[in-house]
């Protein structure tokens, strides 16, 4: 009876006390926006560990280049050009390949090409503001972007962004969704930042500082920074030796 | 002192913020020429096995003001009760359905429409049959980390009622904030982060 069952592996359940709580009164906008009752658990099954899955097919070639995807041919964004890379992987630490990692920002200016956004810095007509990429099969992601600017928010009456990408990332089980952000190393207005400070761990936030890498920078084209993304992990993949099936 | 396990944390959340269109419905936004499609749009295709239905959700603050900039996905089984993924063990899904949707709020009304059809059953890690449901996660500014929860179908009232995620909730009437009614082909599931309807949301 047992094998007729199917086989789910489970993901480690998530550490709410390393995430932001959901109601964060510094950050103004989740106060009417935050559930007050606990979340109920019950054990993960095929609903939660199956998920979409996105094949290298459907990129297009400049979908990992910010500075060019959104320009006129021949020009490119303005800003300082940066590549961003780095790994996603689980909390066993094994890459996770074939995973959609989407990203979007503000430009050089810290305005977004979006209706709602009315900050008077002007907007690059070279620059959407949004790419992707699929992981290979060690885990590895890269674009090219240039580095957005700080930008003004209405919370307080002067907070201010630190320069920041914005980060989706699917694994293969549907509960590992996760969005979050990337700030850069050395920045100070990261750590007056009222969301930044939603995360109430500080090993928490330095792992959303992306680290300058001078040794893998591009001489007279882009610097590099480094950004590896964990997802929630499973105990599927502590035996080799079991079937294949994740 | 005992060995290291040596695993590492998950990657802590952040808001998706405001202008999360730009990276995940930029054609929905009007920047167009940088993806040809924004992807989980087309759930179904002709030849996809199943009825139609569609569904629509909109999610609500404590005050009862609908959110216009929410970010609604949506992950389900085919017809059969299959899930289109590599970690599906029981069979091939349908290949006309990819199971996965992602709408962003309409900005004028709050709604997010998904065409999509009536997922099959699909087994509780004990053998009970689960009721038909479809996954969502909601992302949005002020939520810090994407909410998870489940939308059950109010014509499905006999397996709603044995449900193995249902039954075990200990306050029973909670239970219809996760139940869509039914108007035609239409299910309309409304959800609330906060007050007396506050929607059931999961930490699974
Ligand atoms: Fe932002």
């Amino acid at each position: 009876m047992k094998n007729s069952l199917p086989e789910v592996h489970g993901f480690f359940q998530r550490d709410r006390s390393w995430h932001p709580p959901a109601f964060a009164p510094g950050y103004r906008s989740t106060v009417v926006r935050s559930p007050q009752r606990a979340p109920i658990s019950f054990p993960n099954t095929l609903s939660e560990v199956t998920g979409p899955v996105f094949g290298h097919a459907l990129l297009g070639e400049l979908d990992n280049d910010l500075t060019i995807n959104y320009a006129k041919a021949g020009e490119s964004a303005i800003g300082p050009r940066i590549v961003v890379y780095g790994r996603v992987l689980d909390e066993n630490g094994r890459p996770v390949p074939n995973s959609l990692v989407e990203f979007w920002q503000a430009n050089a200016g810290g305005r977004y090409r979006h209706k709602k956004d009315t900050y008077l810095a002007p907007l690059d007509p070279n620059f959407g503001g949004c790419g992707r990429a699929v992981t290979d099969a060690e885990g590895r992601y890269w674009f090219r972007t240039v580095q957005p600017g700080a930008y003004p928010w209405p919370n307080g009456v002067n907070d201010w962004r630190p320069a920041h990408i914005h980060f989706s990332v699917f694994g293969p089980g549907f509960v590992q969704r996760l969005i979050t952000q990337m700030y850069f190393e050395g920045d100070p207005m990261i750590w007056k930042c009222p969301i930044v400070r939603t995360i109430p761990d500080e090993r928490a936030i330095e792992r959303l500082i992306a680290k300058l890498d001078m040794e893998a920078t591009q001489p007279f084209d882009s610097r590099l920074y480094k950004f590896d993304i964990v997802l929630r992990g499973s105990n599927s993949t502590l035996f080799e030796n079991r079937k294949e099936g994740n | 002192m005992a060995q290291e396990l040596n695993r590492l944390k998950e990657s802590p959340s952040q808001t998706a913020g405001p202008y999360v269109h730009i990276g995940l419905t930029p054609n929905f936004l009007g920047i167009e020429g940088v993806f040809p499609v924004d992807l989980g749009r087309e759930m179904v295709n002709d030849e996809t096995i199943g009825e139609r239905i569609d569904v629509v959700v909109r999610v609500f603050d404590g005050t009862g003001t609908v959110l216009k900039d929410v970010l609604v996905e949506i992950w389900q089984a085919d017809a059969k009760g299959l899930y289109n993924s590599p970690n599906e063990p029981r069979g091939k899904a349908d290949p006309n359905f990819t199971g996965w949707g992602r709408m962003a709020s309409d900005m004028e009304n709050g709604e997010c429409v998904f065409r999509t059809i009536k997922p099959g059953q699909v087994p509780f890690n004990d053998g009970r049959m689960q009721a038909p449901h479809i996954s969502l996660w909601i992302v949005a500014r002020g939520i810090n980390l994407g909410l998870q929860t489940r939308m059950y179908f109010a014509d499905e009232d006999a397996a709603n009622r044995v449900d193995p995620v249902l039954t075990r909730l200990e306050h029973q009437n909670r239970v219809p904030t996760l139940i869509a009614p039914r108007e035609g082909n239409t299910y309309k599931f409304d959800i609330h982060l906060q007050g007396e309807k506050e929607t059931v949301f999961f930490d699974i």
